[in-house]
């Protein structure tokens, strides 16, 4: 795909740095939505354990208020837009929409089978999926249209609240609470969804264990297959802290060799840290991927103290980031958690006038 | 190509490299350790094993779990997520191992790095393999590919590469699989198994390895190497030879990669020669009775084990002596004893690891560089090299105490990427016993790092240490990020890979302020104390900056010369000759002739039939001849020589073709003979000279103490390429021989062409051979040597400078290549008709003996080949059917790239 120098967003690419959206979660937040809310008609008699925080139902019940929040994005400026559904999976979602109990004391393997298993749930996650590749969709097209200038939709494909690779009991390090085929087969049935839904890209991102982003990119390219249709891929990984790694412990570089056989159109980093701390690792990354280079840090690392929760507001938050373009690291900026149109308003006028990184790293799949 | 793989760190295998270790103990169906505690259940234990094959410093972990009496996918799954949880393990990248595809594909959903796959291979057919490999692609792994095919296992060289180069195709063009993530397994078989049929074994995975690594570009080749010596299983001796000789030979052929036991390695250098001759004798096929000959020498091997526990003989040597092996062997047991002796012996502690510490270390450097070392035998020699200097610490931290407060502060890191530490280390021992404040932030630290704590300590200096070549880039890197925010200290560069050079070129442009190369750590204290001493700073600097200068503008000079041509565009430009309009002179003779003084006129014959009548040499007539080419009118004065010299003037004859300013030269007395003897200045020097020169010879004639011996010979000859085919006759229907040419590769000015031997001969030239020696009669062919210049045959008036055509010899600028006498003397059956040998790398014995190939045509000029291109070099060793390998150590001073 990487080969394709014909797709409109490659092209698109090569001739500036393109500018992503910032957050879906924290801006839904500050819509202060009641369980009623998520609940809308069709869920007001749900049985089940409060909705309340289910972002992505959102796409079934309160689709306006997504897409109010496109529309705010490619107002601001954002040539991508992502869907909600960053935790749009049969195991993202199952603390609110799976019936089920763990049966051996601790959720295993045995317990996430049952999730992946139920029709039910899956037949919803491919709804919502489905529904909000359409929702961001209809609101790029307009903008498209009254614009003349042509967005994309990316789907979004977060991380788990599990890891394939970490045991979550210290006292039984074998454990893994998943596998590596239950991984897959949660990743396929959003990535099969958001594809018929009709996504521009997909978009694997906030890494934090290497093995489920090569899990998503397996289950990917079996989607690929199954619907027929190939979109191109953006990886996103996520380091943790200052130490450069991942919260498996792979180092930037590990990570970047160990998922390059997906050959992404773009790879990068995102969440977990503030432009301040993010710095040195895009530095690092751009020099040595193949790939163009998005970054599109939180606004700051989280402050309880902050009135959104984050301390980079837009007028500290884009200097710094378009600092990164100013030294050619970047062909894609945006934003993470915390921040908002404004953020990506300011930051889109300052990266106008520096031209895209150019590729040198080397690691090639060619 | 870069193979790349990782754990949670990033292996990138360049071709510089070095042999990557994978450690096999963590291998079910090879280590009995390892399998009692699987069996056992004790995971616990089997970490350990891991753990231990990674402190040894394997590169890579090989885990299998093959073993019938227990759930192999189980197994493996449980010991990889367990490693997974070990960072100190998974730090390196994981081989999966197994023979059935369901364990390696449980296990490659284990592993969140780039693992390598162990193995696929085309047993079941190609379907199968493609689709094996189509997963491991999906996976994100890389493969190793057995040499086996639906008929079986490849045991010889053909079939192996037949298997691999079918595989190569199958994989890059029908898997999408990249070629950089293909390793090969070309089957180390067992030998001296006392069967025929394996005693090749060795020689054909080698030459198979040879030919992927030249054939298939990326791919790599791997081996199980214990298999090698399985007949002397129970003798470790013998099988630690055959592994450590035989990975010598195999590394040098190409091989990348083994799985071996990582940290007990025996070092080739360190083979008793008796058991290394008998080892290569069987590794390399090279005698019949190699196999019995090494058994039996194994017998004693054995019988000494169990009288002698271990070899102690060591212990008797001096102090420094026992220190160097200890540091070579890397055994610790005595080091502490050894390291107070050597402190008592010398004036100040700091003395013993500047003195016999680093001479070892020096030495382990040495074989490393030679792959005559593995790192984990290096890793080893480490320890034993930190263990001595931790023992020396106290005593140094005490001469320090007593001395005054530091003279500044040194911030010291191994770049980020490097876990390289122990010449760091010794640096930062010799600034602190010479009162320094040392900040020593250990290996693999970020650039962010190292310059976060320089200002937060507030650092005089900064200094970075590594040893692999991708800490080179890093390096760059902090300089850049020294410059970008704002840094004024200075920058000191240190480590076994870095140089003055590259300092200069690659790192200084990049940081404003002082970048200086620390060569050892012997100079640390010169060029700290140089850098923050007010008064020499300035001084310094300026003169650091000056010379780094300089070796920029050398380097810039030389890329800009090293710039090559394609061969390609190389041969588009030889030298165009006419041949339509140009007549070759005909030789006299066709074949060879054997002259020899003390034969006479008897030996005047040819010993190749020629269809010429042998006649004598008639001067007046082939100097008259305007189409008589030099060759052939040389040629004809050895004929008259030989014909018409009477048996025992010989000598006094060849006296006359003495070139006697050369000799003069050679003496450093510079003036043409026969004015330098009237010289006013050096006259009397020269006269006293020659007479001592004539009185010599007068001797050698009076005694006969020489016998000079000589063959010429002319074959037609045709270029073909760059070569040129030598026939029997004038009919042509008989090849001979073949002489292999190199071209220039070097930019030319316009106009100028790209010479090539081969430009010379056309379809009706001809090419003349030449060999002349003289034979010693006595000790005294030495001293002649001297006396007698290179133009010994030729005769002053006849032949100096105004011959036509030209008389280049192998190893000479326009013929780099010393393996053309080879051919030379074949065909001429040298070493028969004049008694002159060629040594194994070439050189011709007696010493004072000449032999060149001769060119008759009037374009035909000297030149050096100079400078030439991989293209050029793989051409060069195809068409001379060898391994490029040896055609590289060959050629090493003309190849435009390092091996």
């Amino acid at each position: 795909m990487a080969a394709n120098s014909f797709h409109p967003l490659e092209a698109l690419l090569r001739e500036r740095i393109v500018v992503l959206d910032g957050a879906m979660g924290t801006m839904i937040q500050d819509y202060k939505l009641s369980e009623q809310d998520y609940r809308g008609k069709r869920f007001a008699s749900w049985k089940g354990k409060d909705l309340k925080g289910s972002l992505e139902l959102l796409n079934l019940t309160r689709s306006q208020v997504v897409e109010e929040i496109h529309a705010a994005y490619l107002d601001a400026g954002a040539d991508i837009i992502e869907t909600n559904t960053f935790s749009g999976t049969t195991i993202g979602l199952h603390d609110f929409l799976f019936q089920g109990e763990p049966t051996r004391g601790r959720k295993d393997q045995e317990f996430f089978q049952r999730v992946l298993d139920n029709v039910d749930l899956r037949a919803l996650v491919h709804e919502i999926n489905f529904d909000a590749a359409k929702i961001a969709l209809h609101v790029a097209d307009r903008f498209a249209n009254e614009t003349g200038r042509r967005r994309f939709v990316g789907g979004s494909m977060g991380p788990l609240p599990v890891a394939g690779s970490i045991s979550p009991d210290v006292n039984d390090p074998a454990f893994r609470a998943v596998s590596f085929d239950q991984l897959r087969q949660t990743y396929f049935d959003q990535a099969e969804a958001l594809l018929e839904g009709g996504v521009d890209l997909l978009i694997i991102e906030t890494i934090f264990d290497t093995l489920n982003g090569k899990a998503a990119l397996f289950a990917i390219i079996d989607a690929f297959e199954k619907t027929g249709r190939r979109v191109p891929l953006m990886i996103s990984g996520t380091v943790i802290d200052k130490s450069g790694r991942n919260l498996s412990g792979q180092t930037v570089e590990a990570s970047l060799i160990s998922l390059a056989h997906a050959q992404p159109l773009i790879l990068g980093l995102n969440c977990s840290l503030g432009p301040d701390e993010m710095e040195s690792f895009v530095e690092e990354l751009a020099r040595i991927s193949p790939y163009y280079m998005s970054a599109y840090p939180n606004a700051g690392l989280p402050d309880a103290l902050s009135p959104t929760g984050f301390p980079e507001t837009a007028e500290t938050f884009a200097p710094k980031v378009a600092k990164w373009a100013e030294n050619g690291w970047l062909n894609m900026v945006g934003g993470c958690c915390g921040t908002t149109p404004d953020h990506i308003r300011a930051l889109a006028k300052l990266v106008r006038q520096f031209p895209p990184h150019v590729i040198r790293g080397t690691i090639s799949y060619a | 190509m870069i193979l790349r793989l990782s754990g949670l760190e990033a292996l990138n295998i360049t071709p510089e490299f070095g042999f990557v270790v994978i450690g096999e103990r963590t291998n079910i169906t090879g280590s009995p350790k390892f399998s009692k505690l699987i069996l056992a259940g004790d995971f616990e234990g089997a970490l350990a094993v891991a753990r231990q094959q990674v402190q040894g410093g394997a590169n890579l972990l090989d885990v299998n779990m093959d073993e019938g009496m227990i759930d192999s996918e189980a197994a493996m799954v449980r010991f990889l997520n367990l490693i997974g949880s070990e960072p100190e393990i998974t730090r390196i990248p994981i081989v999966i191992d197994s023979s059935k595809w369901t364990v390696i594909e449980a296990g490659l959903k284990c592993v969140q790095g780039k693992a390598v796959v162990n193995s696929i291979s085309l047993k079941n057919g190609e379907e199968e393999f493609l689709r094996q490999a189509r997963l491991i692609r999906q996976y994100g792994a890389a493969t190793i590919v057995m040499a086996f095919d639906e008929r079986g296992q490849a045991d010889d060289r053909q079939r192996k590469i037949d298997i691999c180069s079918r595989a190569y195709d199958l994989l890059t063009k029908q898997a999408d699989f990249p070629a950089s993530d293909i390793i090969f397994d070309p089957n180390i078989l067992t030998i001296a198994t006392g069967l025929e049929e394996h005693r090749n074994y060795a020689v054909d995975f080698i030459e198979a390895t040879r030919w992927i690594k030249n054939n298939l570009p990326g791919a790599r080749v791997s081996g199980g190497v214990s298999n090698i010596s399985f007949s002397f299983r129970g003798n470790n001796t013998v099988r630690e030879a055959m592994h450590a000789a035989f990975l010598f030979h195999a590394i040098r052929a190409g091989l990348d990669m083994g799985i071996v036991n990582a940290g007990q390695l025996a070092v080739y250098e360190e083979i008793e020669p008796e058991l290394r001759e008998r080892v290569e004798d069987v590794l390399l096929n090279r005698r019949d009775d190699a196999t019995e000959r090494l058994v039996d020498f194994a017998e004693n091997v054995r019988a000494k084990d169990k009288t002698r526990v271990a070899d102690e003989a060591w212990r008797a040597e001096p102090v420094e002596g026992r220190l160097k092996h200890a540091l070579i062997k890397g055994i610790v047991d005595y080091i502490d004893a050894d390291t107070e002796e050597a402190r008592q012996k010398c004036k100040r502690p700091l003395d013993v690891i500047e003195g016999p510490l680093m001479a070892g270390m020096s030495v382990v450097g040495d074989l490393f560089g030679a792959g005559k070392m593995f790192l984990p035998q290096v890793v080893k020699s480490a320890r034993v090299m930190k263990k001595a200097v931790a023992y020396l610490m106290p005593f140094m931290e005490a001469e320090k105490s007593a001395g005054a407060r530091p003279q500044g502060r040194i911030v010291m890191a191994t770049v980020k990427g490097d876990v390289h530490d122990i010449g760091k280390n010794i640096v930062g021992v010799v600034l602190q016993c010479n009162n320094y404040d040392v900040v020593d932030l250990g290996v693999m630290v970020p650039a962010a790092k190292i310059l976060e704590t320089a200002r937060e300590k507030n650092a005089d200096a900064i200094g970075l240490s590594g040893l692999i070549t991708p800490s080179l880039d890093e390096m760059v890197h902090v300089a850049q990020e020294m410059e970008r925010e704002g840094f004024r200290l200075p920058l000191l560069i240190g480590g076994a890979t870095t140089s003055r050079a590259h300092t200069a070129v690659k790192i200084a442009p990049h940081y404003g302020a002082s970048t200086v190369h620390v060569l050892d750590a012997s100079r640390a204290v010169g060029v700290v104390n140089s850098l923050l001493k007010e008064e020499l700073r300035s001084e310094f600097d300026k003169k650091t900056r000056q010379e780094y200068e300089r070796l920029r503008q050398e380097h810039a000079a030389k890329t800009k010369k090293k710039k090559l041509l394609t061969l390609k565009a190389a041969r588009a430009n030889r030298t165009p000759i006419d041949w339509s309009s140009y007549v070759p002179p005909k030789p006299e003779i066709l074949g060879a002739r054997v002259y020899a003084s003390h034969l006479g006129s008897a030996g005047c014959q040819p010993v190749v039939a020629g269809n010429l009548p042998a006649t004598s040499g008639d001067e007046s007539k082939t100097s008259g001849a305007t189409k008589v080419q030099g060759a052939s009118r040389q040629a004809a004065e050895m004929n008259r020589l030989a014909a018409c010299a009477p048996q025992n003037v010989s000598l006094r004859t060849l006296i006359e073709y003495i070139d006697w300013s050369p000799f003069f030269h050679a003496w450093e007395l510079r003036g043409r003979y026969p004015a330098i003897l009237d010289d006013p200045k050096i006259g009397k020097q020269a006269h006293e000279l020659f007479d001592d020169a004539q009185e010599l010879l007068d001797r050698i004639v009076a005694k006969n103490l020489l016998t000079p011996r000589g063959i010429h010979a002319f074959w037609p000859a045709n270029s073909v390429g760059d070569d040129v085919d030598l026939f029997a006759d004038d009919l042509r229907s008989e090849k001979i021989a073949t002489f292999y040419f190199l071209r220039q590769q070097m930019q030319k000015p316009a106009g100028q062409l790209n010479h090539c031997l081969a430009d010379y001969i056309a379809p009706k030239s001809s090419v003349s051979l030449r060999l002349a020696s003289f034979g010693s009669a006595s000790e005294t062919h030495t001293l002649l040597q001297d006396y007698l210049g290179d133009e010994r045959l030729s005769h002053t008036d006849l032949i100096r400078e105004k011959y036509r055509g030209i008389r280049p010899a192998a190893g000479y600028p326009a013929c780099p290549d010393h393996a053309e006498k080879r051919t030379l003397f074949d065909l001429l059956d040298a070493e028969e008709n004049a008694g002159i040998k060629l040594t194994e790398s070439f050189a011709m014995h007696p010493g004072a003996s000449v032999s060149g190939l001769y060119f008759s045509h009037p374009d035909s000029k000297y030149f050096g080949v100079g400078q030439i291109g991989r293209d050029q070099v793989m051409d060069y060793a195809a068409r001379r059917g060898e391994p490029l390998s040896a055609v590289e150590k060959r050629l090493a001073p003309n190849l435009d790239y390092s091996i």
